[in-house]
């Protein structure tokens, strides 16, 4: 493990990505895929703490953030494809909040 | 094959690591210690590291809970790589790693990532409609069985430690890594006895 630095969620809570798009306010470097946001899944397991890509893309001083597995169904996201199928995901915690199962 | 690199990016490429070595930012021995240790990994070492873990329970146990350790044990200097995390396939579920975002791809146990893994075709593709693709690699993966693409979009690198196959009772570990290739790895085709 690398480190457990705020760990807000534990495995089996139920999250959102957050539905925003920094790529609309100016340059930024976003690992969170554009086909997750707004999109509710299930923390797997925190895979310890990294420094914030956000900042290290630019080469500003860079916070840890939790990482996060985090797994979606697949078919709420395209819409299609076989049911039980899905997608993991890693995803920092400040991209996601707390939800309700969908 | 990738085309030959042109005269201006060799030019560019002196250039920036003149200026990296004036700035100390690396010498020209980390550079070539680097690049030796990128051509020698290949996905052998993967592949070892599956048989290994068919044959040895408390191997397996260690992959599974810290691939960078057990691809240590393997002689691999993980040392300024990003961690590895390994994918079980079961009976009931199968994996399939993408990076939809770039082309990350566990290059310590791995080596270099092949031309398609790169492609947007199968980075748009794998997470949209995985088991189609699987079946454009010929890999017929049952409905029963639940499909997991794991999207490797941050710190992490990703492996598949796929099901040992019938009718390998009793084979060594040479012989059963020689099953193990490079696209089972990540899960796009599936180890055969045959």
């Amino acid at each position: 493990m690398i480190g457990s630095a705020g760990t807000r969620f534990a495995a089996g809570d139920t999250v959102r990505v957050k539905a925003d798009w920094p790529e609309l306010r100016g340059p930024c470097h976003v690992r969170t895929p554009h086909y997750l946001r707004g999109r509710v899944g299930q923390v797997v397991r925190a895979l310890g703490a990294f420094p914030n890509p956000e900042d290290l893309a630019f080469a500003r001083p860079a916070e840890q953030r939790a990482l996060y597995h985090v797994l979606f169904e697949q078919q709420p996201v395209w819409g299609e494809g076989r049911p039980g199928d899905s997608l993991m995901v890693e995803i920092y915690e400040h991209w996601l909040e707390p939800a309700e199962e969908a | 094959m990738a085309a030959p690199p042109r005269d201006d990016s060799i030019a560019l490429l002196e250039k920036l690591v003149a200026a990296l070595s004036a700035k100390g930012i690396v010498t020209e021995a980390e550079l070539a210690e680097r690049q030796a240790r990128t051509d020698q990994a290949s996905p052998e070492t993967g592949a070892r590291m599956v048989a290994r873990a068919w044959m040895d329970p408390a191997y397996r146990a260690l992959m599974l809970r810290d691939g960078s350790a057990a691809a240590e044990q393997m002689g691999v200097s993980m040392a300024g790589a990003p961690p590895l995390g390994v994918l079980e396939n079961t009976p009931a579920r199968h994996h399939l790693v993408v990076c939809t975002l770039c082309s990350c791809y566990p290059r310590a146990v791995l080596g270099y990532p092949p031309h398609w893994y790169k492609s947007f075709a199968y980075r748009a593709r794998a997470v949209r409609e995985p088991r189609a693709v699987l079946a454009e690699w010929g890999t017929a993966i049952p409905d029963s069985v639940e499909i997991r693409v794991v999207d490797s979009t941050a710190d992490y690198r990703w492996m598949v430690l796929p099901l040992r196959p019938d009718g390998t009772d009793g084979w060594d570990e040479a012989r059963l890594a020689a099953l193990v290739t490079r696209d089972a790895l990540v899960g796009v085709a599936v180890p055969q006895a045959q």
